[in-house]
């Protein structure tokens, strides 16, 4: 896997500018991620919480403005971002006639992580699917399959975790451990940026964005 | 020059621009044309083979070239739009696309009426027609694919990839028809032969063919102004042009 | 390489365990053939005479029926987008899932189409070049076919505009096929029509996916 080692990991938005049909979701925002910072991204439904998160993934363009991994823009260093950032989104790319560990295998593969059987089973035991990781995924409950996503996210080596409202459909033990990671992630360096309803209180050097939704 | 093109990028330059240039474009399209066809219809002697019907061909042959330097043209304004990101360049090509159409069905009609009176049918699979009617499609094809698409620049791209794929087909696709053509020859020979060109049966073709040129260049740079101001129509320079209320 | 096969292993174990559907493409390509001897006529010279372009257009249309659900599951469920975040090159992946599809719907009709050129009483000469032409074809549909379901995979009802958008190029591949399984009929040779075919399939290998893949971004984003 390439990696570019020039400059030091960050995550830089430039002037980015968002429509969705005819209307301005956002203008002119600019930020700057560090590693160790979570940001938090706030704003009421339809403010363009998940196209700014879409945006910042590299999955959509912004109608202005780039976005800046490493002082360079994502779009010219795909393969190099891909292999550094993890993107988990509503749809949480389960195949529900997998079964949890084919599910991960291939997630993994896809990710260029090289692993053994038994490092799928250990991550998935981490994120809390214990015992149904062999069934197929329609059979789990969407807390489960969450977790699926979740140990895709322990297993792989991103620094920066863009992820979509992870803590809904999980229980109180989940958010639990999801924040548990979350702290240990931004401990070891890494930088996450996420959308929340709820509010849950990370430890660690938080930074909030609100969208207000521009008319 | 460079700064030139970087200019013209912007939506509010090319607006006025274009605007001063269509007066002029229109002018020498209304010129030409004229010249074209009294060239053609009343100077230019009767075809020795054809008698006086050949003269379609002075509409028939400008729209067929036309239809595929159309084409070719939207080709290469996506592929401008699709690396460089400029969205004049998939403004151009999507005002493009409905003219293009109908030059090629204009080919179609033209070819249709020449051959009625010469073989007797209204439609002939001739390896020219069959090839123009496949490019009909391929033209309608990216009009449908746009429409589908309702954000306005992704669907610019993906009809960029659209007409890219085809313009490597057209090709591929004239020989086979040109190959499938002859080995179902009737006992009638090329149909449509252009009569041996004479000066006189030389120029008016090439007067309509720039005359056509002039009508595509007047039309689309109308429909691209339209089109600037519908996607700027936020900015101030649209706000102001129209008094600000809109 | 190992996301390839990853890929690769993958769908074709989602295409076993939906094993039951695998028979709907070339049920419909057998009805499309069987139409012919009803609708037109059961004569013997005549069906020996249209059976290379009957069965190639059957062919085109169960392609086209086969390749809607390339990725239309995974963009449902969101491992479409999964792909497209992935570190190796988004044109490898996609050949992968092509390469599963033919193996999956492209490959049967191989097997069946001897059986269907026994219903229009093809000789066997024209059999064997129609295997060929098929063996060649097939992979070619998949393909092309694949860039108009990149280009339509968010749009509802795009079934349609995709066959819109992909018989304008199967043309030659339809063209030459049909030519050289009546050539092959005659006794004459179709080494000419063969090379074309395979000049066309490396062209669409080299090109294809990348064309897929830049559809693939555009769709999604």
């Amino acid at each position: 896997m390439p990696k570019c080692a020039d400059a030091p990991p960050e995550l830089a938005a430039l002037d980015l500018e968002c429509f969705r049909g005819d209307r301005l979701l956002f203008s002119g925002l600019n930020f700057r991620l560090r590693p160790g910072q979570l940001m938090q991204i706030e704003g009421a439904n339809g403010s363009g919480k998940t196209s700014l998160l879409r945006i910042l993934s590299g999955l959509s363009r912004p109608s202005e403005g780039e976005v800046h991994w490493r002082g360079r823009d994502i779009l010219s260093q795909r393969s190099v971002y891909f292999s550094e950032m993890a993107y988990l989104g509503h749809s949480l790319g389960i195949k529900p006639e997998l079964s949890a560990v084919e599910n991960l295998r291939v997630a993994l593969a896809l990710a260029g992580v090289s692993f053994e059987s038994a490092d799928l089973y250990r991550a998935l035991g981490a994120a809390g699917l214990d015992g149904s990781e062999d069934i197929p995924a329609r059979s789990l409950s969407a807390g489960q399959k969450q977790r699926i996503a979740f140990a895709r996210l322990l297993a792989c080596s991103a620094i920066l975790w863009v992820l979509d409202e992870p803590f809904t459909a999980l229980d109180v033990t989940g958010i639990a451990r999801l924040r548990g990671s979350l702290e240990n992630h931004l401990d070891q360096g890494g930088m996450a940026v996420l959308t929340s309803h709820q509010a849950v209180h990370v430890r660690g050097d938080v930074v909030k964005l609100a969208l207000t939704g521009m008319i | 020059m460079w700064l030139f093109f970087h200019k013209l990028a912007s939506p509010k330059y090319f607006y006025d621009i274009a605007g001063k240039l269509i007066p002029w474009l229109g002018g020498s399209c209304l010129i030409a044309m004229l010249a074209g066809l009294y060239l053609g219809l009343v100077v230019a002697p009767p075809d020795y083979q054809q008698g006086e019907s050949y003269r379609i061909m002075f509409v028939h042959v400008p729209s067929a070239w036309m239809s595929l330097f159309i084409y070719v043209l939207m080709a290469v304004l996506s592929g401008i739009n699709l690396i460089w990101n400029i969205k004049l360049a998939d403004v151009m090509a999507g005002s493009s696309a409905a003219i293009g159409a109908s030059f090629t069905f204009l080919a179609l009609a033209t070819g249709s009426l020449w051959g009625k009176p010469m073989w007797g049918a209204w439609w002939v699979w001739d390896a020219r027609l069959t090839s123009e009617l496949i490019l009909l499609f391929l033209y309608l094809g990216y009009i449908a694919l746009v429409s589908a698409i309702e954000d306005k620049r992704t669907a610019a791209r993906a009809g960029g990839v659209l007409i890219l794929v085809g313009v490597v087909n057209i090709p591929i696709i004239h020989y086979s028809v040109e190959w499938w053509n002859t080995l179902h020859q009737g006992p009638t020979v090329t149909k449509f032969d252009k009569p041996s060109i004479h000066p006189s049966m030389l120029i008016p073709l090439l007067i309509m063919a720039l005359a056509f040129q002039l009508y595509y260049f007047t039309v689309v740079l109308m429909r691209a102004r339209a089109e600037v101001l519908d996607r700027e129509r936020r900015s101030a320079w649209v706000q102001e042009l129209f008094g600000g209320s809109g | 390489m190992d996301a390839f096969y990853a890929l690769l292993k993958r769908d074709l174990l989602l295409a076993f365990r939906h094993r039951g559907e695998l028979a709907n493409p070339l049920l419909f390509f057998m009805m499309v053939v069987t139409l012919y001897p009803l609708g037109v006529s059961p004569e013997v010279e005549l069906l020996r005479r249209i059976a290379p372009g009957v069965i190639w257009i059957a062919a085109l249309l169960a392609a086209l029926f086969s390749l809607e659900n390339l990725f239309r599951s995974d963009f449902e469920d969101g491992a479409l987008e999964q792909m497209l975040l992935s570190a190796y090159p988004l044109s490898l992946l996609v050949l992968a899932k092509v390469l599963a599809h033919w193996l999956v719907s492209g490959l049967p009709m191989l097997l069946l189409a001897p059986l269907l050129g026994l219903l229009l009483s093809m000789p066997e000469k024209a059999i064997y070049a129609l295997e060929l032409t098929l063996g060649l074809g097939t992979p070619l549909l998949s393909l092309i076919g694949a860039i108009g379901v990149a280009l339509t995979v968010g749009l509802r009802r795009g079934g349609i505009l995709l066959t819109l958008l992909v018989l304008p190029l199967y043309i030659p591949v339809l063209i030459f096929a049909t030519n050289a399984v009546t050539a092959a009929s005659a006794g004459m040779p179709v080494s000419g029509q063969i090379y074309f075919l395979a000049a066309l399939l490396v062209l669409a290998l080299t090109l294809a996916p990348v064309a897929i893949a830049a559809a693939l971004r555009i769709s999604m984003s």
